[in-house]
């Protein structure tokens, strides 16, 4: 059922982007954005409100195929490099890039600017980002060296197939080496499609046709506007009265999803995993959660298809670390997850064991162990926390939720001032190197629980090395497997949203396992 | 009356004053930074690019410095940088007070146009059905919150016309234009309405039954006279004084009206700027608004003594 529900999806997919032939020129295409951008630059901010409005500003070295409905480590495709070369050992990577490219400003692109932008990111040359969430991505880069304007190499330390996954994400755009790094944050210049025109704070986006964008006849539209509007109501009103094209990227629930639809049958609508997970956050440095066995009895109370049919109508997801299949690419075959202790389908008897566990530690229906969960204040936070909570009740805990501001949360988070927390977080790519890296290492500034094993973090560089997909995935289970065994941060859901447009909007491209990385823009058009 | 009109301007320098404090100090009590915030959309926090973060926003400096700075800029007309667009303040607020104000105007006009005169109605014709019809409306317009009487108002225009009266920075035609505004002015300025009918009527009933009304009436002087010139300029000052008040609550409702109705005005902004801990912004804001109820608590005192000649002779 879920397969064939994902060929359609697919189909789906594949049907916005085949629509490539009759092309109009112009119009401006109007799109619903959720909340006010913390800022323009890509670089700095992990949000999609961010990524979405400003991806097609920029151009990558390379992208994923915006044909292939999946995005995938083998089909990554050239974009401002023409070609790229491994050499023989696999540690040097060399990229020939693109000549004629000009920025928005005027100025030429070269070597130069990609050097400028990775040794930014890597942190070679400081000091110029305010944030750098995704530093730990780059960690394996040795240095990067240009060999005229149109050639750049990168020297890994290991190697890492993976690593043009990375290139190819929305999350790593080239930046120009001539703007600092403040001004990107409020006026972005790039080579991409659209130029930037206007950010209005809490009230607006627009960017405008780039007339000397380097691929011949495109992009289509004349402009893009993003209007603010923070009340999801309005926003399902103003998408049903035909006030804009498209919604924001997985804005709407499965449950807004259909009631969109049911009233404006004519809307087309996608779900697709926003690469956003629930996932519990337990402090093992506080006790009793030092015990290895009360995190185990824990992981074990936990009934994921509750909370996906509560929270979603069965749209969401169980799965561990990796998004799951049939988008997912990395996410356990069912029949492995079945063998993964908490994730049976006998809840009850997994529930068991864990009362077993807490019994055996001296806690039971008349002595429960008291926590306090703490969450950030908003409903896709607040509300899987009063399932977690009711979860543990089933074993002797007794839990007390403690909404947190967003100013509260990640400080509190970076501190460790928590003692179990419910969490949701994405990942822009679906790719273990990036699951791994960014949440799981030792030290890692996403390692919220500091979480750590020597052993692991051995296998994680194993596997990022590996050539052989097949092998590596298998290994992959098997990390992933050993992470939820050891209750490093047990995985309830993965996120599916939805994303609407009007029939009027053709050229979308967008992939099933990614909401991050097709926003580019540079195929849509208007028929209207 | 001068010695009057300056004993109230220093009194509003005084609340001016205390009100930087209070909100100065309000700002920073609330847990967490802007620091805070900007690393939340990045999903991490780096220590040491928050501290230089906040080295560079000045937010490690005393409090006492960082309010000296705050003040010392204001009287020097520098309103400070936006944390979060990294923009003036002035450019970030200029271009939205007129939206609000405009919103706010139309407002306090609906409220007071449709309360005055219902309320009159209502006291001039107590226990008719008009009467019984009109309190249940202020009753229902009192009781609703805004944001539920804002959607609903959508809902029915959505449904019944088929458009959409929110707000649109290029309107296409001079009646979307005039409902952009209309509409929720009228929805922020229902519970006003609701609440200065419900004022003048208990007060016009007051006062119609004082002698000199009854004694207007046996002069022979016409219904409509005795009721506006007689009756409604006497029952009129504690409706001014609501209006004066209602102008400081508007705002409450504004902050709920420009979210519903998707209005860039400086309600929304000033939360927006809130949940930031943009205090620049915040700071600034605040005191504007502080000025502009001052100044209309000023306009109101002023009024009273217009329309009650008794003020101005005693002070």
């Amino acid at each position: 059922m879920k397969s064939s529900r994902f060929v359609m999806a697919v189909a789906c997919l594949l049907g916005l982007s085949s629509a490539a032939f009759a092309q109009k020129q112009g119009g401006t295409l109007r799109v619903t954005h959720r909340d006010n951008p913390p800022s323009a630059s890509i670089w700095e901010e992990a949000t999609i409100s961010t990524d979405m409005p400003f991806m097609s500003v920029f151009n990558n070295l390379v992208v994923f195929d915006p044909k292939s409905p999946v995005d995938r480590l083998d089909r990554v495709v050239p974009e401002l490099a023409t070609s790229w070369a491994w050499s023989d050992n696999d540690t040097t990577l060399t990229f020939n890039l693109r000549h004629g490219v000009t920025w928005h400003d005027g100025k030429p692109f070269t070597s130069a600017d990609v050097k400028c932008t990775w040794d930014m990111v890597t942190g070679v040359t400081p000091g110029k980002l305010r944030k750098n969430p995704r530093k730990t991505w780059w960690f394996n880069i040795k240095d990067i060296v240009t060999d005229g304007d149109d050639k750049v190499i990168f020297h890994l330390k290991d190697p890492q197939p993976s690593i043009m996954a990375m290139f190819a994400g929305g999350f790593s755009p080239v930046y120009p080496c001539h703007v600092p790094a403040n001004e990107m944050r409020t006026h972005p210049i790039g080579t991409g499609p659209f130029m930037f025109e206007s950010f209005k704070q809490n009230e607006s986006i627009r960017l405008v046709r780039n007339p000397h964008y380097w691929k011949k006849g495109q992009p289509y539209l004349d402009a893009i506007e993003f209007t603010i509007i923070p009340n999801r109501s309005t926003m399902m009103l103003a998408m049903a009265t035909g006030k804009f094209d498209l919604t924001f990227s997985g804005e709407l629930t499965p449950e807004l999803t259909k009631t969109l639809q049911a009233q404006v049958p004519q809307i087309q609508c996608v779900m697709q995993p926003t690469g956003t997970q629930g996932n519990l956050l337990v402090n093992r440095e506080k006790p009793p959660f030092d015990n290895p066995l009360i995190r185990k009895a824990m992981g074990l109370a936990l009934d994921r298809k509750a909370f996906s049919d509560i929270l979603s109508r069965g749209v969401f997801q169980p799965g561990g670390a990796n998004m799951p299949p049939p988008e997912g690419f990395w996410g356990w075959s069912k029949e492995f997850m079945e063998t993964v202790p908490g994730y049976s389908a006998d809840v009850e008897k997994s529930r068991e064991q864990a009362r077993q566990i807490m019994k055996s530690l001296g806690y039971g229906p008349d002595n429960p162990l008291k926590v306090t969960v703490s969450t950030r204040n908003i409903p896709s936070y607040r509300d899987a926390t009063v399932i977690f909570i009711d979860h543990l009740k089933t074993i002797y805990i007794q839990g007390e939720m403690e909404p947190l501001d967003a100013a509260v949360w990640y400080a509190r988070l970076a501190r460790k001032d928590f003692t179990v927390g419910m969490n949701v977080q994405g990942t822009g790519i679906d790719d273990p190197d990036v699951q791994f890296f960014e949440n799981y290492l030792c030290g890692s500034q996403r390692n919220y629980t500091s979480y750590c094993n020597a052993d692991l973090e051995k296998l994680f560089h194993q596997q990022s090395r590996m050539k052989d997909i097949d092998a590596r995935r298998k290994l992959v289970w098997e990390i992933d497997k050993r992470l939820q065994e050891d209750g490093a941060r047990p995985v309830m859901y993965h996120e599916k949203d939805g994303t609407c447009w009007w029939p009027r909007v053709h050229g979308l491209e967008m992939a099933a396992n990614s909401i991050y990385n097709h926003w580019r823009f540079d195929t849509v058009w208007l028929d209207q | 009356m001068l010695q009057y009109l300056l004993r109230r301007l220093m009194l509003m320098t005084l609340t001016l004053f205390g009100v930087s404090i209070a909100i100065f100090l309000l700002l920073r009590i609330a847990p967490g930074n802007i620091a805070d915030i900007l690393f939340d959309s990045a999903g991490m926090v780096d220590p040491v690019e928050k501290q230089e973060m906040i080295r560079q926003l000045g937010l490690d400096l005393p409090l006492w410095a960082q309010y000296v700075h705050w003040m010392s800029g204001l009287f020097h007309g520098d309103f400070g940088y936006s944390y979060v667009s990294e923009k003036p303040v002035l450019e970030e607020v200029l271009p939205r007070i007129p939206i609000t104000a405009r919103l706010a105007g139309l407002a306090l006009t609906f409220a007071v146009c449709t309360g005055v005169p219902f309320g009159v109605i209502s006291a001039v014709r107590q226990n008719s059905w008009i009467d019984y019809l009109l309190r249940v409306f202020s009753l229902v317009a009192l009781s609703m919150p805004a944001f539920w009487l804002g959607l609903l108002v959508l809902m029915a225009f959505v449904n019944w016309a088929g458009i959409l009266p929110i707000y649109d920075e290029n309107p296409k035609t001079w009646t979307a234009a005039a409902l952009m505004y209309l509409v929720p002015a009228m929805t922020v300025g229902s519970r006003s309405s609701a609440l200065i009918m419900r004022l003048t009527r208990s007060s016009m009933l007051e006062t119609l039954r004082q002698d000199y009304v009854r004694t207007a009436r046996s002069k022979g002087l016409s219904e409509i006279a005795v009721t506006f010139v007689h009756a409604l300029r006497n029952a009129v000052l504690p409706v001014i004084t609501t209006i004066g008040i209602e102008t400081a609550f508007l705002f409450g409702g504004l902050v709920v009206t420009e979210t519903v109705y998707n209005i860039p005005g400086v309600a929304r902004f000033l939360v927006e700027a809130i949940r930031w801990r943009d205090y620049p912004m915040v700071q600034n804001l605040v005191m504007f608004i502080a000025v502009v109820v001052v100044t209309v608590n000023l306009i109101v005192d002023m009024a009273y003594s217009f329309v009650d000649p008794r003020i101005r002779l005693r002070s």
